[in-house]
């Protein structure tokens, strides 16, 4: 390799690095930024203060899912396994949810620790198996983990 | 003796009317594989493959969704491969490659958030939503627009290859952003369920036309690249002498 190519191809990797560098300290200064959601311990954590606009992710905890027969409105739990928060909605939810399916719900806390969301995700997980493999696993009482990453 | 008749053809490439020649030879073999491979993968994965547990026949969007994501991306560390060299030892067919992929990458990106954003509609609820991983991928689009901008603004396309593809370089550093956005913060799309150095949370019946599908993408990726390559390489060369015998040759 000649030397002038040797001087370009040093250059080629401190730009690379530079950049990577450069890039990994602003990520990690904008960490918090980056959250899509929080889970209900770092809103019993934080004490998030009411009236702030958050998203809240977690699973809706299996059996809280009381809705109104006269209205669209909905109120359930949201659960990470160690705390819970309860949420209401009024509206449409999308088809995937349904008790223990991971959600997101966009909106705010009132000064008692309920969570009125104004809107209402599913978030579904990575594993993706046919229905009678499902089935078989339920059957031998292993149902896979609903994962939250 | 092997290593210096690879080195001698790796610089023949460098020889326009060579570049030309084997863009010509090679390229309907991609195109064709591309066509082959897709018509076994689409044909698994819309009549074979069984329905998802959860999401029923809407997760079959994944067989173009996933392999595009794949591709854009993986297209983007070729692009800075050919970069790299392009900037290091200013081979004028390599600087025509570098370029030549970026409008072929753009078309895989879009794709890929249009499928994803088709799917997000009906099961999380919403078109699109700025978590990390969504918002990473769009700007992975428009680097690539930014690549093919820089490039088309200059007069001297040599000299515009030349800055397009530093931002190449500059951009490289998105991948891996892209690539780990899931782990590293809470977002709204999924976790990755393909891990080459791992267990998958795919079930085995489900795989074969995931990988059909993901080499049909780099059939084609490598067929649209020739091509453009050879026709950018022709654009520019076209009052040249070589050109003429080549035409000539042709017609």
């Amino acid at each position: 390799m000649t030397p002038t190519r040797r001087k370009r191809l040093a250059l080629v990797a401190v730009i690379v690095l530079g950049v990577g560098a450069a890039t990994a300290v602003a990520i990690t200064a904008l960490n918090d930024n980056m959250l899509y959601f929080v889970s209900p311990s770092d809103v019993y954590a934080d004490a998030a203060p009411p009236d702030r606009r958050i998203r809240l992710g977690g699973l809706v905890a299996a059996g809280s899912v009381k809705r109104d027969p006269d209205s669209l409105a909905v109120a359930f739990m949201v659960t990470d396994g160690r705390h819970e928060v309860p949420v209401s909605f009024e509206g449409i939810l999308p088809d995937l949810f349904r008790e223990g399916q991971g959600v997101i719900a966009h909106g705010h806390l009132d000064g008692t620790g309920r969570f009125h969301a104004d809107e209402v995700l599913a978030r579904h997980d990575e594993t993706y198996m046919p229905p009678e493999v499902m089935r078989s696993l339920e059957a031998a009482g292993h149902p896979p983990e609903a994962s939250e990453s | 003796m092997i290593f210096h008749r690879l080195k001698v053809g790796f610089h023949r490439l460098g020889s326009p009317p060579t570049f030309h020649k084997l863009c010509r030879i090679l390229s309907p073999w991609l195109w064709a594989g591309f066509v082959a491979c897709t018509a076994i993968g689409l044909y698994q994965a819309l009549y074979v493959v069984p329905p998802d547990y959860q999401q029923g026949d809407s997760f079959r969007i994944l067989y173009i969704h996933v392999p595009a994501a794949w591709q854009a991306m993986a297209g983007y560390v070729i692009m800075a491969i050919l970069a790299a060299i392009a900037l290091v030892w200013r081979i004028r067919t390599v600087e025509i490659m570098t370029m030549a992929a970026a409008p072929v990458g753009a078309a895989f990106t879009a794709l890929c958030l249009a499928t994803g954003s088709l799917w997000g509609k009906p099961m999380w609820g919403t078109w699109w939503a700025w978590d990390a991983r969504l918002t990473s991928m769009l700007v992975l689009l428009f680097i690539y627009l930014g690549i093919m901008g820089l490039y088309a603004a200059f007069e001297d396309r040599r000299k515009g290859a030349r800055v397009a593809c530093i931002l190449v370089l500059v951009g490289l550093v998105n991948i891996p952003l892209i690539h780990f956005s899931v782990e590293w913060w809470t977002t709204l799309h999924q976790g990755s369920t393909i891990n080459l150095f791992g267990e998958s949370k795919m079930h085995p019946s489900m795989l074969p036309p995931l990988i059909w599908m993901a080499i049909a993408v780099k059939l084609m990726f490598g067929g649209a690249l020739l091509d453009r390559s050879r026709n950018d390489l022709v654009d520019q060369d076209r009052r040249k002498r070589w050109i003429r015998d080549v035409i000539g040759e042709e017609a």
